[in-house]
């Protein structure tokens, strides 16, 4: 096993820095700083850009537009991506339909929705969550009662996010009621400008607008956008939510916050001088680098392992998720403790640049260790299918 | 009185209260305050001779976990317990009868202005300067995040009338009124819904009569309203965790997954008991802070704060961040106020110095515990 890139990893992370420096825009990149939600221009222009060169699904069969690259190349592609900052892919499409529709889906709609994916054509949604149905998503209520060549679609989704772009959602819905829960689900891709949809803004912390609440009033919905089999929804979900774990680990973005927290320490003032010459701060520092440093490693070997096994991620993907998204709260913190009496301040016109939007950004973040699967549900599962207990 | 603010705050601090105190100017609520009054809240740290109630910081920190427990907008930190306890140290007799009888019947607003932007770790750093020519003072210099700036009927200034920037001489309290030409205020929200402002001072001119206390003598009277809003301060954040907590642990027998509720689940169990552990932790040293600010020994009383701030601020960052994570989705929104007892305790683990910061100052004194 390989924890070093090889020389040809290393060409290929050149050319990939060479490309995002030569395309992507000062404005996306400052709006990339500047916060964690998607701007939906800045998304959907730079995922053209990418398609354009044949980067932009690389994870897919290439016969559907992937690049072939090893399950490594994808991952430095990706941390190169966070590390610019770009725009990051919409991964309700890239990440999370598409490749459901790869493996599940029909000929119409891998024909249909595909290509329009890979060239950001449709802007997708995900509606899994509901109300009753958050860590315990089998339990979901939404239902689907198959009328002629239609499903008819009652029911509430929540924490959708972005559905306010939206063109399509893909959704779990009960087909069968009178089955054990996982049994009755069905995965259906759902035209959000069907008459019956509501869409509800929901706030959050920070002040944002990300996630939606998403109603179904007697939506009819044609039976030729039901993914694979009726009943067969929550198997589908189950390879999405796998692959979206190992999606989550984010080490550029972590990579990139620690970047800018000394950046911001260089020009802080603390007890007369700047704060990155302190000894305190620097051990702190240094404490994060290294649990970032073991992260990167432990993807590398997740990575490998997988790159062998040619299958689906392996339980180990949740150790991806959990210290992941650890990380990128613990440095979206620390960049809160440089600002230290200036991070109490809502909006701050001394800094236009992201600075300002330190702390609002640390609110934010708490979401990473709830959602994509909440981390004490990942701790679960490598209880549970790792441990055997 | 206790028991009277915990039941004005049950009636009139509901969440939704809250949220129109805060959206109306000017962002905090009047009627309050006049209740505050009434029941002699505001009278409190204030010496009989004064009018007010010779209240103890053990006392104050009665009052401040009340009100953090209701997370309150009002400026009764920046009001009573800094101006205020800056105007009981230092005022004259003709100050506390056209000052501090005012504070007391809560016709008058008052903030203190002392910090300056880029001043983190060096309280006594004071760029602004005040000249004197004959009976009249001039000063000119900016301040930084003065709570309830806005709002205030007067601003206590620090400014430098001797020495070199750092110096801890040198440094006087002006009483200025806000609304004089040549200043300039610039107000903004903090992240809990508070008010502050930044304040360009240009050129203004003050009579001798505005002085609080001794030329050159202020840093000694900041310092001790500063410890004795820090403790304070702790006081609060464990009014707020409390709440939180509670909140949480409600959320845990009520909120139901795979069936049951989630508090059956162990793994969150010992959190939410981790969780309290955080918190009695956070109240034995915020009363350790209030009982020492009540001696006369600075070097314990300034080792208590700092030793109470720490806890404190550790205590904030796990039952903030942990109560978020257990509401799930929820605990990010808007609408629902457990994220906004955590926006809080975020901003309290900054005010006047963070934990890693208190720290660094406890590394350069004597240790809390003395072993022979
Ligand atoms: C910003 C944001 C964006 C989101 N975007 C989407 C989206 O686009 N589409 C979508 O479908 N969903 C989305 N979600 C929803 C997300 O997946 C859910 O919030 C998540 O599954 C948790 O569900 P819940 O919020 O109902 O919390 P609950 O399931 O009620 O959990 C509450 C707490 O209990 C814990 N818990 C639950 N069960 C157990 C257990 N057995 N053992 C130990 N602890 C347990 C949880 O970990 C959590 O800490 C989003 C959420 C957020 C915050």
């Amino acid at each position: 096993m390989e924890l070093q890139f090889n020389a040809d990893e290393i060409a290929f992370r050149e050319e990939v820095r060479a490309f995002i420096a030569d395309n992507l825009t000062e404005e996306m990149k400052q709006g990339m700083l500047r916060g964690g939600y998607l701007i939906r221009d800045h998304v959907i222009e730079w995922q053209r850009i990418l398609n354009k060169k044949g980067w932009g699904v690389p994870h897919w069969p290439v016969e559907w537009g992937g690049a072939g690259w090893s399950p490594i190349k994808q991952s430095i592609f990706t941390e190169e991506l966070q590390l610019a900052p770009a725009p990051r892919p919409l991964s309700f499409s890239v990440y999370m339909v598409g490749p459901v529709i790869i493996e599940f889906g029909s000929e119409y709609q891998k024909k249909r929705f595909l290509p329009r994916i890979a060239n950001s054509d449709d802007w997708w949604c995900q509606g899994f969550s509901e109300p009753d149905a958050g860590s315990d998503l089998a339990s979901l209520k939404t239902n689907a009662r198959r009328e002629g060549d239609y499903y008819i679609v009652n029911g509430q989704k929540t924490w959708t996010s972005y559905a306010q772009y939206a063109d399509w959602i893909f959704c779990l819905v009960r087909t069968d009621p009178t089955v054990k829960k996982q049994m009755g689900i069905s995965f259906l891709l759902i035209d959000m400008k069907t008459p019956g949809i509501t869409v509800r803004p929901i706030q959050t912390i920070d002040g944002g607008h990300e996630v939606n609440e998403v109603f179904f009033d007697n939506v009819k919905v044609p039976s030729e956008n039901l993914v694979g089999e009726e009943n067969k929804g929550w198997d589908y979900a189950k390879f999405l939510l796998s692959a979206e774990r190992v999606n989550l680990a984010r080490l550029g973005v972590s990579k990139e916050r620690l970047q800018r927290a000394r950046e911001l320490a260089a020009r802080t003032p603390y007890q007369g001088r700047p704060l990155l010459e302190h000894d305190g701060f620097r051990t702190k520092l240094a404490a994060l680098e290294v649990e970032l440093k073991a992260l990167e490693i432990t993807q590398l070997r997740v990575l490998s392992a997988e790159g062998q096994s040619h299958g689906a991620p392996d339980p180990a993907s949740s150790i991806l998720k959990v210290k992941g998204s650890e990380l990128q709260q613990a440095t979206s913190n620390l960049l809160v403790q440089i600002l230290g009496p200036d991070a109490l301040r809502r909006q701050d016109d001394a800094f236009d640049d992201w600075s300002s939007m330190i702390t609002a950004n640390y609110f934010n973040w708490r979401k990473v260790s709830i959602f994509g699967g909440s981390n004490e549900i990942q701790k679960t599962i490598i209880a549970k299918s790792i441990l055997g207990l | 009185m206790q028991d009277s603010l915990v039941r004005l705050l049950q009636r009139s601090y509901a969440f939704d209260h809250r949220w129109k105190y805060e959206a109306a100017t000017p962002g905090w609520s009047r009627e309050i305050w006049a209740q505050f009054a009434e029941i002699g809240l505001l009278a409190l740290p204030f010496t009989s001779e004064s009018g007010g109630l010779d209240g103890t910081p053990v006392d104050t920190m009665i009052v401040m976990e009340q009100l953090g427990r209701h997370i309150t907008l009002e400026p009764y930190l920046s009001t009573i317990v800094m101006a205020g306890g800056i105007l009981r140290r230092a005022a004259s007799t003709e100050q506390h009868e056209s000052i501090s009888t005012k504070v007391i019947d809560g016709s008058l607003i008052v903030s203190l202005a002392h910090t300056e932007r880029g001043t983190f770790g060096s309280p006594s750093r004071v760029g602004t300067q005040a000249v004197r020519s004959g009976d009249l003072w001039q000063i000119s210099g900016h301040k930084s995040c003065v709570l309830h700036g806005d709002s205030a009927d007067l601003l206590i200034i620090s400014a430098r009338t001797s020495g070199a920037p750092s110096d801890a001489k040198g440094i006087t309290l002006f009483a200025v009124d806000p609304r004089a030409t040549n200043i300039n205020i610039q107000s903004y929200a903090l992240h809990d819904g508070q008010r502050a402002s930044d304040i360009q001072i240009n050129s203004v001119l003050v009579p001798h009569s505005a002085l609080i206390g001794c030329v050159d003598d202020g840093f000694r009277i900041l310092q001790s309203a500063e410890y004795e809003t820090l403790a304070a301060v702790c006081a609060e954040a464990v009014g707020v965790m409390s709440e939180l907590h509670q909140m949480t642990v409600d959320y845990l027998k009520q909120r139901k997954q795979f069936g049951v509720p989630i508090g059956n689940f162990q793994a969150l169990q010992h959190r939410a008991a981790d969780m309290y552990i955080a918190l009695e932790q956070a109240r034995s040293m915020a009363m350790y802070a209030a009982m020492m600010s009540q001696t006369d020994d600075k070097t314990a009383i300034a080792q208590a704060v700092s030793s109470a701030k720490v806890q404190i601020g550790r205590s904030a960052k796990l039952i903030g961040e942990e109560a978020v994570q257990m509401f799930g989705g929820i605990g990010v929104t808007m609408e629902f106020k457990a994220g906004h007892y955590f926006k809080k305790l975020t901003l309290l683990e900054q005010f006047l110095g963070h934990a890693d910061h208190h720290l660094e100052l406890l590394t350069s004194g004597p240790g809390l515990f003395e072993l022979e």
